[in-house]
């Protein structure tokens, strides 16, 4: 008769066989709360009908053997980060219900900025938070729980605020954030606290099952190992002892406004990601529909091995205009490399790419001996200049740079590109000026699959006549240039 | 054939995707960031998830999670990232989680700077954390690879049911260079030990405790039977112009290229000199150099790094042969000159234990 009121939970075995020794009775000590709060969960997962759909994160404390007793998928996670694993699993399983089971230690001490930011986002999980003001399974220490003046194994001579701070109240701390949907304080020390324990969870447990969003409860547990007292007195500990520091009572409740909260995936089939990523023609993706071959390099020289370094104002347009030559070069079927100034080095206003184009394979993608140098303004024209290789190749812009380089065994193009650029329409197409006359200059890439290049990489219409124009000015400078000089040598 | 000019951060993202890859958890840092920028924008679009963790810690957990439910997943970071992620990686690596991380190196110790680095070696290669675990490592040296070692990456880190980590360093992130993708992606195979909240996957359980000292000494022999098993069979490695080298030169990454474009210049002065790439770094291939020590007369490492990689390249060559040592740091990068003068330099020493100093003798390690 007697053996029948005790009905065991479905989702809490009956038999522990994963606990080493003894199969039949917990490892937690007499009186210690995990174990009433434990039965009051699988109870409510049972009454949901979640056994099934349950997977119970536990991370490091007394609590670290939840997989003995529980009944349900099971994760057994690292001192602190059950929040951001729960995160993790519920995202991959919106369908689930993933609880989060942490003590004072791991929640808010090691854990503290998983909670706050798990709690933030919203995360449509659950957390049961066991508040023992003191580390259990470690033996005793400091948590950051524990109160004034009390006595563990690292506070011998008592809690000092001056030295340690104040115990944290983490019901009321999160409660500040907007992200939370409900957080309540609970505890363990008589029937009727049992009884509003029990209420609070099943609510924390049904609002996730609902979708509303982050529901925490944090629970006075009676630790009487760690207090040093009775089970009996351990009931006594929290009524006269935690309730002054921890008020019970519910800090936050948005359950009844708040809704749709699990994150969902796009459901998308396998076959179609690579279509997504703009990996075949079928997409609409222009790149790949044909334009890659690029055409024979019928009127440009069979080999070439230019290393280019492109230097100038941040905004100039010159790590575009590196990966345009770039761009053009892949399609005609050469070796190409780029490589950015990234970082910190950007924000000072300079920027410069590297660029190799070759008929061979790339070593380096730094380009520490440049064949040619594109030197947009003054301060990359000095720092550049003596890099480039003698019989090397250096256009700089004329309007901006007041003298040209010093250097007399390399060749030297003084382009005007911003003026002409402006002439044109803008005085941004300057880099494109400057791309025309490399290509005049050096009929490195053909000319016809270069403006190809342009116009699929011009994102702004508008902007796509005046580049065109402003590269065919600079090509047409680069060659009346090249006529003048030959004259010359006549 | 489809190319596309990428850069390598990307190139890891689209190759994640088209290996089923279901979620990514990260947090920026420079010169890593374009990963987690990727995949901000592909990941939704593709079915999966992206999240910006608030820490590294949270991140490795979050895929920690992710992979429990035995959905790919993966995360990206630097160096300091990445020593945060080191408690996470034994917990992955002990609850025996296959998941992928990358490593854009940049310089250090402490907060260093962006440049590019290797000197994240020995946390990546020889295990950061605590514990008898290893990392499956695998080192690309272009865009192409970014691609082909992350594809690569998802499917021994399932094979072995272990984190494996992608180690690139800034300059293999930021570039861009062409790559071709597969024009198909993979569904992965369901994995049977996962935990999926549903009745079927109840009973799995997912930990690294072992409270018991015997179960836990069952349990790390069965992770070392696992590494030796990799050990044996999937070392890959590079071999160029070693068939008749006197000089072998010994780098990784993006190290590697320029190696290889003063061995070519090298050859051309008539120097037998070849170069040997580590693919994987972990397992390490030791035999496959110890045989060019058969032949080979010295060997010369270059690394980014004040020596770390060195360490295993001795131990395959155990002493029979002299190993030389060039490195730069602080993210200075050899050019092909450079690295060609020290090919030069160690040719033109016959006998290349004279006129040491000491601390050059220790470097040598003979
Ligand atoms: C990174 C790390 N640091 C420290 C520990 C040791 N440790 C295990 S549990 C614990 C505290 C547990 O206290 P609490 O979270 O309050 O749970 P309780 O045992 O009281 O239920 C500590 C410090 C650990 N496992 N991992
Ligand atoms: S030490 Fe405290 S929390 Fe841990 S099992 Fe014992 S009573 Fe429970």
């Amino acid at each position: 008769m007697y053996a029948q009121t005790f009905q065991r939970p479905r989702s809490f075995y009956g038999q522990f066989d994963r606990k080493p020794g003894d199969h039949l009775t917990t490892h937690y000590c007499p009186g210690c709360g995990h174990g009433n709060i434990h039965k009051i969960v699988a109870e409510a997962i049972d009454d949901f009908g979640a056994q099934d759909r349950t997977v119970f994160v536990s991370p490091v404390g007394c609590s670290v053997f939840a997989y003995y007793y529980f009944d349900v998928g099971n994760l057994q996670v690292a001192h602190g980060r059950a929040p951001a694993v729960a995160t993790a699993v519920k995202r991959a399983l919106p369908d689930s219900l993933v609880i989060s089971y942490q003590g004072d230690g791991d929640l808010a001490a090691i854990g503290g900025n998983e909670i706050l930011h798990a709690a933030n986002r919203g995360e449509d999980i659950t957390v049961i938070f066991v508040n023992n003001a003191i580390y259990g399974m470690t033996g005793g220490q400091m948590a950051p729980t524990s109160l004034i003046g009390m006595k563990t194994t690292t506070t011998p001579m008592g809690r000092v605020v001056a030295n340690d701070g104040f115990p944290v109240r983490v019901a009321e701390l999160l409660s500040t954030l907007e992200g939370p949907t409900y957080i309540e304080r609970v505890a363990l020390y008589d029937n009727k606290t049992r009884a509003k324990a029990r209420k609070a969870i099943r609510k924390a447990l049904q609002n996730q099952i609902e979708g509303r969003g982050f529901s925490l409860v944090e629970v006075l547990s009676p630790c009487p190992t760690g207090w040093g007292v009775t089970p009996v007195d351990s009931l006594k500990w929290i009524e006269e002892n935690m309730l002054p520091n921890f008020p019970l009572g519910v800090f936050k409740d948005k359950s009844a406004e708040r809704e749709h909260r699990t994150h969902r995936r796009q459901a998308i089939a396998i076959q179609d990601v690579p279509g997504i990523l703009g990996l075949n023609g079928n997409a609409g993706n222009e790149r790949s529909a044909g334009i890659l071959a690029g055409g024979p390099r019928t009127s440009c020289p069979p080999n070439v091995d230019y290393r280019l370094k492109i230097a100038g104002f941040g905004g100039q347009g010159l790590l575009f205009l590196g990966r345009l030559l770039a761009e053009a070069g892949m399609r005609q079927n050469l070796h190409v490399s780029w490589l950015p100034s990234y970082g910190p080095e950007m924000r000072g206003g300079t920027a410069n790419c590297h660029v190799n184009i070759s008929t061979t394979e790339i070593g380096s993608p730094l380009v520490s001996a440049p064949t040619v140098l594109i030197a947009m303004n003054k301060p990359s024209l000095d720092k550049f200049e003596n890099e480039v290789v003698g019989g090397g190749l250096i256009i700089y812009d004329s309007s901006l740079i007041d003298h040209p380089p010093a250097r007399s065994d390399v060749e030297v193009i003084a382009l005007p590109a911003t003026e002409m650029a402006d002439k044109i329409g803008s005085a941004k197409s300057a880099n494109m000026v400057a791309l025309g006359a490399l290509i005049g200059k050096t009929n490195m890439l053909d000319k016809d699959a270069l403006l190809h290049v342009v116009r699929s990489m011009t994102k702004k219409v508008a902007l796509l006549d005046l580049n065109l124009r402003a590269v065919e000015s600079g090509f047409e400078f680069a060659r009346a240039n090249a006529a003048e000089e030959s004259l010359w040598g006549v | 054939m489809t190319k596309e000019l990428i850069k390598g951060n990307e190139a890891v993202i689209k190759a994640a995707l088209l290996a089923g890859c279901k979620s990514f958890y990260g947090y920026p840092i420079t010169p890593a960031s374009e990963i987690a920028e990727a995949a901000a924008k592909y990941f939704p679009l593709a079915g999966g998830t992206f999240l910006q963790a608030e820490s590294e810690v949270a991140s490795i957990n979050m895929v920690y999670g992710a992979a429990s439910v035995g959905e790919r997943t993966m995360t990206a970071s630097s160096g300091p990232g990445l020593s945060l992620m080191q408690e996470g990686i034994s917990y992955l690596a002990g609850s025996e989680l296959p998941c992928v991380i990358v490593d854009i190196m940049r310089g250090g110790p402490g907060l260093g700077n962006i440049a590019p680095e290797q000197s994240d070696y020995h946390q990546i290669v020889k295990g950061g954390g605590h514990g008898n675990y290893h990392t499956i490592v695998l080192a690309p040296n272009s865009c192409q690879e970014m691609c082909d070692l992350t594809l690569l990456a998802f499917e021994m880190a399932d094979r072995f049911r272990n984190p494996a980590i992608v180690l690139a360093d800034g300059f293999i992130g930021q570039m861009m260079e062409p790559v071709e993708f597969p024009t198909k992606a993979i569904e992965p195979e369901p994995k049977s030990w996962a935990v999926r909240g549903d009745a079927e996957t109840r009973k799995n359980l997912i930990t690294s405790i072992y409270i018991s000292a015997e179960e836990l000494e069952q349990h790390v022999l069965k992770l070392e039977k696992k590494y030796l098993q990799a050990n044996s069979r999937e070392e890959m490695y590079e071999l160029y112009r070693t068939d008749d080298a006197d000089l072998v030169v010994v780098g990784y990454g993006i190290v590697s290229r320029i190696l290889k474009a003063a061995v070519d210049q090298a050859r051309e002065q008539g120097i037998r000199v070849g170069l040997f790439r580590p693919i994987t770094l972990w397992p390490f291939p030791y035999r496959e150099l110890s045989v060019l020590a058969q032949w080979a007369e010295q060997f010369l490492v270059v690394e980014l790094s004040n020596g770390q990689m060195i360490e295993d390249v001795r131990l395959a060559i155990e002493g029979e042969r002299p190993v030389r040592f060039y490195s730069r740091v602080g993210g200075m990068v050899p050019t092909t000159e450079e690295l060609l003068r020290q090919i030069i330099k160690a040719s033109e020493e016959k006998d290349v234990r004279a006129n040491l100093s000491k601390t050059q003798e220790f470097l040598w390690a003979v």
